[in-house]
């Protein structure tokens, strides 16, 4: 089979691979750029465990191909801290206990930071709704719902002093 | 094993909720699990399954996909020995690959190793199965019917005399109880009897099982696996292969959810079969079909409950009749649910009595006190009409029959002290019992109990130079337990919590420990981490009085130091472990805790749940409007992470309760095997899940601990039917409750 080159922005670097025309740019990010953050966990759209940022689009990594990755600039959980410096969702799910398992949370931390990107002062309604692609097993969604209002209220204050 | 209990004692770190040591690799996405680990020059591995639900393997030709270029390895029946198996593991053997038939759809036949995902898929299909189809039956009451297809032919039901002479599908017969129930039924003034039913969910973990094997020349292997007991994936996978147990080395990765589904072997052995073949690592990745149709979900099962009592509420008889198919193969977990079923209750009268069936499904794996809430769904539904019928509130009726300090369980132990009758009581002062309900709303009350395990469990801790710990444990952290075990042995240690780093150790550095279940970990690993804490103080304590040059039991630890004991020991300043780990290297070398333990002991654990819903009249949906889960901790050593536990069980339970189902067409192939079909629960379909920790010692852990992972889940069903049953006006009898059925009940 012959391969796809591409060339992509992945968490601001220049990313270049080859890929089947087959393969998802999950498979991409985890077996040829060495990204294993984002994972699979149905390959068919249904659990969000790929979740990752596409040309500032919340998708699933498992329904996108790489091939369709030409010059676009990619999110992932790998980018979300600064340096040794959390990302503020990124503490508070840890300081909310927010993971048992941990397997979700990369997918949890983009939608989450693609929400607060979209609308910084949701309501628990609406971080229910926006994250209702995002399937946990092991929580039960409470710990992680208040993770993420509280990280987007404390971006708003550390807004504001700015 | 006695160990001292501390009592009333003065905890330091134990209860505070410091962040878990793996925190930030998991959020950062550093995190290692199954799927994230590869090996130089790795081979993409695949498993050829069977679309049949019952059929006859007349033969197997891998001949066209072995000589497909890039295909390295083909494994099927012929390359496992089964003379040299155990008889013990035959059914594990048979499961992971497919012998004279196959048994369910998704049954192993085959698997491939090549040199990428789309060559295997390919080799898959060059593979040729001639198959002679048999009937088959999926249901658990149409296969214990005398016509029902029989799937194994050697099997005669254990446990009735005389043994039966004809093969059929009932594996087995178990009865628990106590009393006379007719007499019992005979004292009654409300009799209220009912049958039931409840689907097979799955246990639903977001991570599919996956496996990297190699295996070298010399016969010499290491393995890298998501697994609940990665000392139970060495032990089996190395003797399914014929390999001795030291020649495999398995390291558990971090692993994404198992609620006890991960507690045995699918593609372990077979990758290491592979591995061997082709002489160079494969690793073997479920999709989420395979793990629908191929890794076990829960039984499905019918229950039969008849409880009497008196105007008073008084319970004079109780009786239940359980039939639980346990997919292809015997061991459904009807015996845990026989036991289970009356033992939130003091009864006089009590009668259980389980049939434990074969059907054309997947064998089916623990899930959460596996067995327990199918019969707690009839139990605490009946009581709940009963309440009705007697005029009585569903707690106080509860508080009246409840088991206590002293009851003799339905199954025979007597109970020792349990925080069951705290947990109603608080249920009943909880702000979310006096909430007043709109219309088509309804409130539910239900009790759970599971017994929680203690078992095989080695643990190692070595007092480093600078005074840190590195402790090593043998079971996997599904929730948080490197926490947990951390907290433990810092309070023995007398030191900061972050002074101590837990690791979950190979099988090569540790003894065998059995594998994470039962809610056995904070229990089991905690004694053992006390255990070895108090070994490492005591070696601690033979180092000083050898510098201070007074005997050893002269000296005491306290505090993280060692202290001369009393005066007449002598004067010398207080040494810190720090200064005693310093100087090992010159008093005698190394300093580590050690113990290796059968732990017993574990306690049992009971909760009580309140739930209320409105279910919409329109569309039969039913939305859970509150959630309360309150349970017996024994002691919470990480309160938050005993939350998590309470509101993941709480949230599994809802899920069964309202939508998740095997659903299984006439050809005996399961129809919805993907998340969209098989619906659990997501962020918009729960509330906040409220949560009380109530904490009555368990006088077997040094510290009180009872194992909080498996009881949440008991009582969703049965508080959830309740809950809608009153909101439709009607009894609801089958689980899940999903929208066509409840709408059903309310138009009657
Ligand atoms: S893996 Fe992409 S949504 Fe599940
Ligand atoms: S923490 Fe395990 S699936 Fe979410």
């Amino acid at each position: 089979m012959s391969k796809i080159t591409v060339s992509a922005t992945v968490n601001g670097d220049a990313a270049d691979f080859v890929c089947d025309a087959t393969e998802t740019l999950l498979d991409v990010l985890r077996d040829r750029l060495g990204l294993t953050g984002a994972k699979e966990g149905c390959g068919t759209g249904d659990c969000g465990a790929c979740s990752v940022i596409l040309n500032d689009r919340l998708v699933c990594a498992c329904l996108v191909l790489g091939a369709e990755a030409q010059g676009a600039k990619i999110e992932t959980v790998e980018g979300l801290a600064n340096g040794e410096t959390l990302h503020p969702l990124q503490r508070k799910f840890i300081e909310h206990a927010a993971l048992q398992c941990g397997v979700c949370t990369p997918g949890f931390l983009v939608a989450a930071k693609s929400l607060i990107d979209h609308n910084p002062d949701p309501t628990e309604e609406q971080v229910r709704y926006w994250l209702a692609g995002n399937l946990c097993r092991c929580t039960g969604y409470d710990k992680i719902v208040r993770a993420v209002l509280d990280a987007a209220a404390e971006m708003r204050e550390a807004n504001h002093a700015a | 094993m006695p160990l001292d209990a501390k009592p009333g004692m003065d905890f330091k770190v134990i209860g505070t909720r410091p962040v878990r040591p793996d925190g930030i690799d998991k959020v950062t996405g550093r995190a290692r699990f199954g799927a994230d680990f590869n090996m130089p020059g790795q081979l993409t591995g695949r498993v050829l399954r069977s679309p049949h639900a019952h059929a006859r393997v007349k033969s197997i030709d891998v001949s066209q996909a072995l000589k497909l270029q890039g295909v390295k390895a083909v494994v099927t029946r012929d390359d496992f020995n089964a003379d040299a198996v155990d008889p013990a593991l035959m059914d594990v053997l048979v499961n992971v690959m497919a012998r004279d038939k196959v048994l369910y759809e998704g049954h192993a036949v085959a698997a491939v190793a090549a040199v990428d995902a789309p060559t295997a898929r390919q080799a898959l299909k060059l593979i040729k199965v001639d198959y002679e189809i048999l009937p088959h039956v999926t249901d658990v009451e149409e296969a214990m019917k005398p016509s029902a297809p029989v799937l194994h032919a050697d099997m005669f039901t254990d446990g009735v005399e005389p043994r039966p002479t004809k093969a059929s599908n009932i594996a087995s017969r178990v009865e628990f109880g106590h009393g006379d129930v007719e007499a019992g039924f005979q004292q009654a003034d409300v009799i209220v009897e009912r049958e039931f039913r409840t689907e097979a969910a799955h246990q639903g973990y977001i991570e599919p099982h996956a496996v990297v094997a190699s295996m070298g020349a010399d016969g010499y292997a290491e393995m890298w696996c998501c697994t609940q007991g990665h000392f139970m994936v060495r032990n089996i996978s190395a003797h399914l292969n014929g390999v001795d147990v030291s020649k495999l080395r398995v390291t558990a990765s971090e692993i994404g959810g198992g609620f006890g589904g991960k507690t045995t072997v699918f593609l372990e052995p077979v990758a290491l079969a592979l591995s061997r073949k082709a002489n160079r690592p494969v690793k073997l990745v479920m999709t989420r079909d395979e793990v629908f149709r191929a890794s076990g979900p829960t039984s499905s099962s019918y229950v039969k409950v008849k409880i009497g009592a008196k105007k008073d509420g008084t319970i004079t008889g109780a009786y239940a009749e359980l039939a639980y198919q346990g997919g292809a193969f015997r061991g459904s977990p009807v015996d845990m649910g026989a036991m289970c079923t009356y033992a939130c209750y003091d009864l006089k009268n009590v009668q259980v009595v389980g049939y434990d069936v074969v059907v054309n499904r997947p064998k089916q794996a623990a899930y959460r006190a596996p067995g327990a809430p199918q019969a707690a769904f009839g139990v605490e539904s009946v009581i709940d009409e009963l309440a009705q019928k007697l005029g009585m509130d569903p707690i106080d009726l509860r508080l009246k029959n409840a088991a206590r300090d002293g009851t003799k369980s339905s199954y025979g132990p007597t109970f020792g002290p349990n925080g069951l009758i705290q947990t109603l009581e608080a249920a009943k002062n909880h702000p979310n019992y006096k909430v007043k309900l709109g219309p088509h709303q309804g409130r539910g009350v239900a009790v759970g109990f599971w017994f929680n395990f203690g078992g095989q469990t080695a643990v190692s801790m070595n007092v480093n130079i600078d005074g840190s710990i590195a402790l090593a444990v043998g079971t996997p952290d599904i929730g948080g337990s490197r926490a947990s075990m951390g907290l433990m042995a810092a309070e023995e240690l007398g030191i900061a919590y972050d002074k101590v780093r837990t690791i979950v150790a190979d099988t090569a550095s540790l003894g065998f420990n059995d594998v994470t279940e039962g809610s056995r970990v904070t229990f089991s690993s905690g004694l053992a981490t006390v255990q070895a804490a108090r070994d490492a103080i005591k070696k601690m304590c033979g180092r000083a009085a050898q510098m201070w040059g007074i005997p050893e039991d002269a000296v005491e630890w306290k505090d993280g130091h060692a202290h001369p004991a009393g005066a007449n020991a002598g004067n010398f300043p207080p040494m810190s472990l720090a200064d005693i780990a310093k100087d090992a290297g010159n008093t005698g070398g190394p300093i580590a805790g050690h113990c290796e333990v059968n732990a017993e002991g574990a306690g049992i654990s009971f909760a009580t749940h309140l739930v209320d819903v409105e279910v919409d009249p329109q569309t039969g949906r039913t939305q859970v409007l509150r959630y309360t889960v309150i349970q017996d901790a024994g002691k919470a050593i990480h309160p938050t992470y005993v939350e998590g536990q309470y509101q993941g069980g709480a949230a599994q339970g809802v899920g069964w309760a309202l939508n998740e189902e095997y659903i299984y067409g006439k050809d005996g192939r399961l129809q919805n095997a993907g998340f969209l079909d098989y619906r659990i629960p997501v962020c918009s379909d729960l509330p906040m899940i409220d949560t009380v920790i109530i904490e009555v010692p368990n006088p077997g852990h040094p510290y009180g601990v009872r194992g909080v992972g498996e009881t949440g889940i008991v009582p969703p069903l049965g508080a959830v039917g309740n809950a809608v049953s009153h909101a439709c006006g009607h009894r609801m009898t089958v689980v899940p409750m999903s929208p066509p059925r409840s709408l059903k009940a309310i138009k009657g």
